[in-house]
């Protein structure tokens, strides 16, 4: 797969905001363009509405969660498209969460009915049977070298995973796919049932998004915040952990 | 009230008694316990308080506390008024604020989404007012789309019932069509991040300024009776008024052109609403400024992304804001729409930040762009501030602990 070493200004492709926009998963995209662009790399952010044919020159491209019906529709739009395959053999990097992350896969139910997804990465989801609303916390595949997953979670989906592709990471509190595990990834594709935003709460992972495009280690940037806000959410999620006054903390929550 | 039965009579009665309990001991005003106690010696107790009344009700993600409060004012020209002035929106409030009110022969009831077919059926409405709706509490609420259709669905029970509706929104506009008489009101719309597609079909909306349409299924932007033009409102004969509000910002203009046609259809002049409106200051300490070390504080709630952007649209130039946010059970334990704002409105000025969730919105502010210092509590943010006016923008349980620091302000 291509690289862009000498990577001036990364493409980022934001998929259909007027149908899968809901529960902030566009701060993935603005925590993308604030990580590249801290380390001195022009960011040229591309929003596609449904209506529109997508580029196929995106490094990044982004897709968010939304409803039934409007995911339904994304995915027939994706297909009737075209592009998003083409520019996965060019390379691109694809970090889709939720409804997308369901429509990256062979099937998905919508409105009690089974709707084809773009077979990019090796799952199926199902409806399952209590929605799945909350915390969430895992361990990521460790061949990513990325610290604890931490999210917010809030889907009715259940999601399996083929040969072709593996989990993001095991939970450790949540449901995620199944409960046991959350998120796949193959290649340079990688979904997601996190919001919070899923890259705001783990920035080393967005990171990593950016590092498949540059084919290098990006300088540290001061995650004084997300470090912060990171601690908190998992202190909370595993109250154990905590610190004397920390726990005294939560007990005014 | 005087056509009362024995039993409402004592679920009246007892109803009180257990309000007035729970406020002496400092539980709240009593509005939700009263009502609970009323409604289990009585469960048709609201409709039976409602009876012989004209109700009006008001709905809507965001407005309809300010809103009903500007309706009861301007109905109080014609006499006493029934409301649920503290808020609480779901039948048990509106049961004590029917009980509470036994010679108001008006009542204007704020009522949660969910709860308007019932409060259709119960309070049989002379009038239903639809504000707006929009993304809100996301880890439990319905979803927009669905929380219309339900909106629809119990209109078209009540096809008798006039509605006064906001033309600017589209998932309102298509709720409030299921009954055949509609006045419509240029209410405004902000934050259009729920409306791209049409209710009705699906497809992408049309949109050129406030007018929207769908290409595909015709469903359009009806015209507006009333409208907002500056700060005088306008109403369905082309008579203009001059708003003099004490509440600032576009959407309370917007929100007191419901309230006038509220109050029109129960036969309140224009000249006569008016003036009424003027006299609400501030609403269960939305707009409250409170004093503390020389610093001014003025509350503003926001609880949604539509809501903070309409905060955003309150401030005074060049004034310090201290941002709250919190995720207890009702403000909804998601924090992730606040991505969906885009914060740029407060840059240029001093921005502190706190509430449970404050790292959460460090997190958002440092990819918006936007310098902020964190501070521990809202004691910290005034210290932080230097004397002179600050603004406050809070979510729910945010506000109210900024409240009660202040003798529950309202
Ligand atoms: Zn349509």
């Amino acid at each position: 797969m291509s690289t862009r070493p000498s990577l001036s200004t990364l493409r980022l492709v934001w998929l259909y905001p007027d149908l899968l926009s809901t529960y902030g998963d566009r701060g993935n995209l603005q925590v993308l363009a604030y990580r590249a662009i801290g380390r001195g790399i022009d960011v040229d952010i591309v929003e596609v509405t449904s209506d529109k044919h997508m580029p196929t020159e995106g490094d990044i491209y982004l897709i968010g969660g939304g409803e039934d019906g409007p995911q339904a529709l994304a995915a027939d739009r994706l297909r009737a498209d075209g592009s998003l395959p083409r520019a996965v053999n060019k390379g691109a990097v694809i970090f889709s969460v939720c409804a997308g992350y369901q429509i990256m896969g062979t099937s998905f139910m919508a409105k009690g009915e089974q709707h084809a997804g773009l077979g990019l990465l090796d799952i199926h989801s199902q409806r399952g049977d209590k929605r799945a609303v909350g915390e969430l916390a895992g361990q990521i595949d460790p061949r990513l070298h990325v610290p604890t997953l931490t999210g917010f979670e809030n889907h009715g989906g259940r999601t399996f995973i083929g040969p072709n592709a593996a989990p993001l990471a095991k939970v450790t509190h949540g449901i995620g796919n199944d409960g046991t595990t959350e998120g796949a990834w193959a290649g340079r594709i990688m979904g997601t049932y996190l919001h919070g935003p899923a890259l705001a709460r783990n920035p080393l992972l967005a990171d990593l998004l950016l590092s498949w495009v540059t084919g290098s280690q990006l300088v540290p940037l001061d995650d004084t915040w997300p470090t912060a806000l990171r601690n908190e959410r998992l202190a909370a999620v595993n109250p154990k952990q905590l610190p004397p006054d920390a726990n005294n903390a939560m007990e005014l929550m | 009230m005087t056509n009362l039965s024995p039993r409402a009579r004592l679920a009246t009665a007892l109803l009180r008694t257990a309000a007035t309990l729970s406020r002496v001991s400092g539980r709240g005003d009593g509005s939700v316990i009263g009502g609970r106690v009323g409604l289990k010696v009585e469960p048709r107790l609201l409709a039976l308080l409602a009876e012989n009344r004209q109700v009006a009700l008001i709905s809507g993600t965001n407005g309809k506390t300010t809103t009903t409060r500007f309706t009861a004012a301007a109905l109080g020209a014609l006499g006493p008024v029934a409301t649920n002035s503290f808020g609480a929106n779901m039948p048990t409030g509106h049961t004590t604020a029917l009980a509470k009110a036994p010679e108001a022969s008006n009542a204007v009831l704020e009522v949660d989404e969910h709860y308007l077919a019932q409060l259709l059926l119960e309070s049989k409405p002379r009038v239903v007012a639809l504000l707006n709706l929009s993304r809100d509490q996301l880890d439990r609420a319905m979803e927009v789309g669905m929380l219309a259709e339900k909106w629809r669905t119990a209109l078209t029970a009540h096809p008798d019932v006039h509605v006064i509706a906001n033309a600017d929104d589209p998932m309102v506009t298509w709720a409030a069509q299921a009954v055949p008489r509609v006045t419509w009101v240029a209410g405004g719309q902000r934050w259009q991040e729920d409306s791209w597609a049409c209710p009705e079909c699906g497809k992408r909306l049309d949109r050129y300024g406030e007018y929207w349409r769908c290409t595909n299924c015709g469903l359009t932007r009806p015209s507006p009776q009333w409208s907002v033009d500056g700060d005088q409102v306008v109403d369905p004969t082309g008579q203009r008024a001059t708003l003099s509000l004490q509440l600032p910002g576009q959407v309370n203009r917007n929100n007191a052109a419901t309230a006038l046609a509220i109050a029109a259809e129960f036969g309140v002049p224009l000249t006569e609403a008016v003036p009424q409106l003027s006299k609400v200051r501030s609403i269960a300490g939305r707009y409250a400024v409170v004093r503390r070390d020389g610093r001014r504080a003025r509350l503003l709630l926001a609880k949604n992304p539509a809501g903070w952007l309409e905060a955003f649209d309150m401030l005074d130039p060049g004034v310090p804001v201290t941002l709250c946010l919190n995720a207890r059970e009702v403000d909804g334990y998601d924090t992730s729409w606040i991505y969906d704002v885009d914060y740029s409105p407060v840059l240029g000025r001093q921005v502190l930040v706190t509430g449970d969730r404050r790292f959460d919105l460090a997190v958002r502010l440092q990819v918006n762009g936007i310098d902020f210092t964190v501070v521990d509590n809202f004691a910290a943010a005034l210290r932080a501030a230097p004397e002179g006016n600050v603004e406050v923008i809070a979510n729910y349980t945010a506000f109210q602990d900024i409240r009660s620091e202040f003798d529950r302000v309202n």
